[in-house]
């Protein structure tokens, strides 16, 4: 596989959009939609993600030859586990407020399977670089739809984005939004958005092909 | 035996993880079996008592760490939990394929599947966190486990229904089954404050 | 973030990767024990770099929650509640009837601050909440731990006119919830509109702590040893 260094970037940006790990893949979500309540806690989480992410990639690749197949899953789980681990303590000693917030979702991060599966499809593959920026790419992509879904439910549960009020005193917020039932159902209608805009892209895409045929028949 | 108030008490812990604080519908563990595995009733219920039984030996395995492990080395805790688990788990699979194949072949098939579920993992850091004891433990885990398949097999009736029906293909999908859920979960909340009046 | 100790074992140990042979179990088993012991160094490191800030922290926390709930508080103590009584509590570890005791600027002993926890509308609600011993009130009311509705439950510590009703409350012969505005008696909390619930489970709490606690409290606790001397 001879890749150009553009190709570099366009793995990074192609977790972003085109395979967001959440919107298009549904990976990962498991624990993680319980902490989208809020902006500020899908933002930590988002970021705590994308050290494990990352960090397991760049030293799963890096350690690709000398890791036997058979060995490998369990192998990985214990690199997954020893980040989760060091970036529990971190945000323990430095954000207690927010470690409080999260509480037990952050040593679930282990059970992503988004972070697994990236090792396991990618990261024991690839070289460091397309490694990392692969890892770079997918983490970007959760950390992105994680602060889509905390700012949703938070605009619409509390009237207020990070923490700042948006529509004043008189706005009524809808409380189920940051309640579990606002997780799914947010989640859920912006999958029904992303179908939507693939569907749309397609006919589209569709009503251009179809003319060029008719003409070149 | 049991005086009413702790019988009170185990009964407040069972609820409250079978209905009140439902695993994946109020805590949104073990959603990828929920999203994905659940189309048919029978697989289902399978699915769920299979994993009942692993957040069991979960429990049983946490609650050992917990107590006779970790109060010296408090740092070994997320790792110790998965590996003990996976190992337990993998040891229990082989166990059972040895002496009973009609058992493994009902049951033994998901097994490698729910180890990686994030409910094993959550069930053993709740229970953790929250000190429960041994009977505190036990009786917690089959509240997770009943919790767990009673939200699988109503998303799975409620999914065979739906074959039926008539729904605009745009829908379909994990979107669909993402919002029935949140539909169940809204149900579920009229169970919070069973206990309180 | 990963230091070059992660890979020198694997290339020291072991020759070059055979790709055709499949690898001996001893290999399987060395992998995996160096991926342990590199993860147990690695994990040991952040514990001990991390501990002293976590525990300073915890107490820091830990302070401020008593000396809001016990007003006119700047010094407290750990106390250990035995079959006989209560006594210092020196040893560090789990807490188990550990309760608190706050002393004025003067060093006298002002009152206990207790814990206390019971299910609320959704999940177990953790309270802590001062007590004076010689009045038999309670003054001040802390959650510490709850997972209440946000919007209607989580009023129990953000309606501020609610947590009040718990700065001079006699406990005598109970504390009791009733309906927003009746309040007329010393032993009465008013319960917060819409969220009758959970502002009866903060009373039950407290009524089941105290039930716990303070028949065992002497009224002036203990003491505080002058500065310098051996306690």
């Amino acid at each position: 596989m001879a890749k150009t260094p553009e190709s570099v970037y366009q793995e990074m940006l192609k977790g972003i959009w085109r395979d967001n790990p959440v919107f298009v893949q549904v990976l990962g979500m498991c624990p993680m939609l319980a902490v989208t309540n809020s902006a500020v806690n899908a933002l930590a989480m988002g970021l705590a993600t994308f050290f494990v992410l990352v960090g397991s990639s760049l030293l799963v690749s890096m350690m690709r030859k000398w890791i036997p197949k058979q060995v490998r899953i369990s192998s990985y789980i214990i690199i997954i586990a020893t980040f989760v681990t060091i970036i529990d303590y971190t945000l323990l000693a430095l954000f207690p407020k927010i470690h409080k917030e999260l509480g037990a979702f952050i040593p679930l991060i282990t059970a992503n399977c988004l972070i697994l599966g990236r090792q396991e499809a990618f990261a024991s593959r690839n070289s460091v670089r397309f490694a990392v920026m692969d890892a770079v790419g997918m983490a970007g992509g959760f950390l992105f739809a994680l602060l889509a879904l905390g700012g949703v439910r938070e605009i619409l549960g509390e009237g207020a984005l990070f923490g700042v009020s948006l529509f004043g005193p008189n706005f009524e917020p809808w409380i189920i939004m940051i309640l579990p039932p606002g997780g799914f159902l947010t989640l859920g209608l912006i999958l029904l958005f992303f179908n939507w805009v693939t569907e749309k892209h397609k006919e589209a895409q569709m009503r251009l092909l179809q003319p060029a045929e008719e003409r070149s028949s | 035996m049991m005086t009413d108030a702790a019988f009170q008490h185990f009964l407040w812990i069972f609820i409250s993880a079978l209905l009140v604080n439902n695993f994946v519908l109020a805590y949104f563990l073990g959603l990828c079996p929920f999203l994905g595995v659940s189309g048919k009733l029978e697989t289902s219920f399978r699915l769920g008592l299979a994993t009942t039984f692993v957040l069991i030996i979960t429990a049983i395995c946490a609650w050992i760490l917990n107590t006779y492990v970790l109060p010296h080395a408090p740092y070994l805790r997320l790792i110790s939990f998965i590996v003990v688990i996976a190992s337990v788990v993998q040891f229990i699979e082989m166990l059972i394929k040895k002496l009973s194949p009609a058992l493994f072949r009902s049951l033994g098939i998901f097994l490698p599947l729910i180890t990686t579920n994030c409910a094993i993992l959550g069930l053993a850091i709740f229970a953790t966190n929250r000190e429960y004891s041994f009977a505190e433990s036990i009786i917690f885990a089959l509240g997770a486990g009943g919790g767990f398949t009673l939200a699988l097999l109503l998303m799975a009736g409620l999914r065979e229904e739906s074959e039926l029906s008539d729904v605009p293909t745009l829908i379909r999908g994990t979107a669909f089954n993402l919002i029935i859920a949140g539909i169940l979960s809204m149900a579920f909340m009229g169970f919070a404050g069973l206990f309180s009046s | 973030m990963t230091e070059p100790a992660d890979q020198r074992p694997n290339s020291t140990n072991e020759a070059p990767p055979p790709v055709v042979m499949e690898p001996s179990s001893i290999r399987l088993i060395s992998t995996l024990a160096i991926a342990g012991l590199v993860s147990g160094i690695a994990i040991v490191a952040i514990y001990e770099a991390t501990l002293q800030t976590i525990t300073e922290n915890k107490a820091r926390e830990l302070r401020e929650a008593v000396f809001k709930v016990l007003p006119g508080v700047s010094k407290m103590k750990k106390f250990q509640l035995e079959e006989n009584g209560i006594r210092f509590r020196a040893e560090e570890g789990k807490d188990e009837n550990t309760i608190y005791g706050g002393y004025n600027q003067q060093g006298e002993f002002v009152g206990y601050a207790l814990p206390s926890a019971g299910p609320g509308f959704q999940d177990t609600i953790g309270i802590l909440y001062g007590y004076i011993p010689e009045s038999r009130k309670v003054v001040g009311m802390e959650i510490l731990e709850s997972r209440e509705t946000p919007g209607l439950g989580d009023k129990i510590y953000k309606d501020l006119s609610f947590v009040s009703n718990f700065d001079n409350l006699s406990i005598d012969p109970e504390i009791v919830t009733i309906k927003k505005g009746m309040k007329s008696a010393a032993n009465e909390v008013d319960a917060i509109t819409g969220a009758t619930i959970s502002s009866k489970a903060v009373v039950r709490i407290i009524n089941e702590g105290n039930e716990r606690w303070i028949n065992q409290l002497p009224t002036y606790g203990i003491p505080l040893p002058e500065e310098g001397s051996p306690e």
